[in-house]
């Protein structure tokens, strides 16, 4: 299989520490012969590297704000999370009039989508053979963890497709009618807080098809998003979001959506594996919806946000006030039932497994135990892999060659050395 | 072929750690690509046994016999022993201090879980000695 992955590595910036190594949650990133590379099969873009890079040496690749030229007819997704970014914002419209006047010709809220997944979500709840506890989809990088790490927790995710998405196929099939041209001639396209998004978009799981043509970043509209805010006096009514999927862009905003008081809402990768592992224990069954995120605070904590997630996500509760509870209801869309649910299981991805041959596997563990035990058990990551066993395990892959270790050839070179003396 | 081995003490003096022998072990079982239901089966089995060594015992020795057709789970530790193994092994009968008891254990159903969920299931236990289970789990 081919990865694409948004989080990429800028070879000239990278000074080859092991800052990324160590922080990494799926143990992807290796340092060799001086620079960090990313083992493509285990990234799942959670952009946790960008975040803690003292170099700025890794980043998120996305599409660019002249991509817009491409297309005669525009449609902005906007995230919640970009709501949260301005300060002093009155009311969402601001923004939504703002993107009309950067050269897009509409707007549509990925908000309003959110609510519509939120009543599907319910709908799905209150059927009896639903699995529980149920969990989110919405932080791509957490289904691509699902797949690498937790097997047995596939049949738990959340199968309806991703606000975005959903959001761009209404949005695609109202500017096909508003304007009758055809469907190559518009252009979709998705403001997005993070590169695990941008990922889902170009490598989607549980569907091969998109309407979104390109993700651009919250981090480059920023700018000229601002200056284009600054000139507006009276902002036309836009807005069509209600307060729930606003909510999506902080943790615990799509869990409460669901009216429901047995959820538990989660961030951070720390705390997302460890939550995944108790209900891998079946010490959870007691939930009827587990929301995870890969970023701090949820999506406003995303590493293409300006803001700081704690500020952005104060802002956030401003502006939400006053709005209705929900706004956007699936009977009000043309949108088919079918149209909402994902056409493709999520499989298991066994990258993290020694072998696909138990006995195989298992002789490779076996020749991992040997070689941990002379190893010094430091876990200093000079070796390049983040830890002494994750390096014994490269030595046995032949991924790495056990001279990598500086500390025991350190400690060869003074045993010959000594044994001369003697 | 040899069976892997993993070994690890329980420290019986930091509850906060209790449980981390039978996550290493749920690791490495997924790593080698054992079966969802036989790793399910191993932790539970080995986590109910590794907590009632730190709660009832002090803490003690944990040891994983791996092999492809079958996973042993040796649990032996030094503590006070169970007197009525017959009592223990009843569903609700628990001996667990009040402070546990806040964190959800003492249900008294730790042994009739792991008997439920391994193959074999062999307490010794000598009161005063300590207490040794061995679990075997088929695979
Ligand atoms: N390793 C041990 N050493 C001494 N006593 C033990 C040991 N393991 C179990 N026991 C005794 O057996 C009883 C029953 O154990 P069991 O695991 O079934 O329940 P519990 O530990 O009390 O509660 P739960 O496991 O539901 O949290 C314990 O309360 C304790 O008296
Ligand atoms: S929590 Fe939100 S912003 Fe962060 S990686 Fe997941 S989807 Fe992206
Ligand atoms: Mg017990």
């Amino acid at each position: 299989m081919e990865y694409f992955h948004s989080v990429t590595l800028d070879p000239e910036r990278c000074r080859g520490c092991i800052t990324c190594v160590k922080r990494c949650p799926t143990e992807a990133i290796r340092v060799k012969d001086g620079k960090a590379t990313i083992i493509k099969e285990r990234c799942i873009d959670c952009g946790e590297c960008i975040r803690v890079c003292p170099h700025r040496a890794k980043k998120a690749v996305y599409d660019k704000l002249s991509m817009l030229d491409q297309f005669e007819y525009k449609v902005a997704l906007p995230a919640p999370a970009l709501f949260g970014q301005y300060n002093n914002l009155e009311n969402v419209d601001y923004i939504l009039n703002g993107l009309l006047d950067l050269g897009f010709d509409d707007v549509f809220e990925v908000a309003r989508a959110a609510e519509l997944v939120s009543e599907c979500t319910r709908l799905k709840l209150a059927n009896e053979d639903c699995p529980k506890p149920l969990i989110s989809t919405a932080c791509p990088a957490v289904v691509r963890l699902v797949r690498v790490r937790f097997p047995k927790l596939i049949p738990h995710l959340l199968m309806v497709r991703a606000p975005v998405e959903i959001a761009a196929s209404i949005a695609r099939r109202e500017a096909m009618e508003a304007t009758g041209l055809p469907s190559e001639k518009i252009g979709v396209f998705f403001i997005s807080p993070c590169p695990a998004k941008v990922t889902a978009v170009r490598q989607p799981l549980g569907t091969n098809i998109t309407d979104i043509d390109g993700v651009l970043a919250i981090s480059d509209v920023y700018k000229p998003l601002l200056n284009a805010m600054n000139k507006i006096q009276h902002p036309k009514t836009l807005s069509e979001s209600g307060l729930t999927g606003i909510s999506w862009a902080y943790t615990g905003g799509e869990a409460t959506s669901l009216l429901r008081t047995k959820y538990l809402a989660a961030d951070g990768m720390e705390n997302v594996i460890k939550i995944l592992e108790e209900i891998e224990d079946e010490k959870l069954q007691d939930l009827d919806f587990v929301e995870l995120g890969a970023c701090n605070s949820g999506c406003v904590g995303g590493c293409l946000n300006i803001e700081n997630p704690y500020i952005a996500l104060t802002r956030i509760r401003q502006v939400r006030k006053y709005m209705p509870v929900s706004n956007n209801r699936i009977k009000d869309y043309t949108l088919s039932p079918e149209e909402y649910l994902c056409d493709k299981p999520v499989e298991y991805d066994p990258v993290l497994q020694l072998d696909l041959d138990l006995g195989r596997a298992m002789q490779k563990m076996q020749e991992i135990q040997k070689i941990e035990k002379i190893l010094p058990g430091i876990d200093c990551a000079s070796c390049g892999s983040p830890s002494c066993h994750t390096f014994a395990v490269d030595v046995v892959e032949g991924s790495a060659d056990i001279s990598d270790c500086l500390i025991l050839l350190k400690k060869q070179l003074e045993e010959t050395k000594n044994d001369e003396c003697s | 072929m040899e069976p892997i081995v993993l070994n690890y003490q329980v420290d019986g003096e930091d509850f906060s750690t209790a449980g981390e022998a039978s996550s290493a072990v749920k690791k490495a079982l997924k790593q080698l690509g054992f079966s969802p239901d036989v790793i399910r089966r191993v932790a539970i089995a080995m986590y109910e046994g590794e907590i009632n060594m730190v709660i009832h015992a002090d803490g003690g020795e944990a040891t994983a016999e791996i092999s492809q057709e079958e996973i042993r789970i040796i649990l032996a530790d030094r503590g006070p022993g169970i007197k009525d193994i017959d009592l223990a092994m009843q569903e609700g009968y628990s001996t667990a201090p009040e402070e546990v008891r806040n964190l959800g254990f003492g249900a008294g159903m730790g042994l009739p879980n792991i008997k439920k969920y391994s193959d074999e299931l062999k307490i010794e236990s000598t009161p005063g000695v300590g207490t040794t289970l061995r679990i075997l789990i088929r695979t």
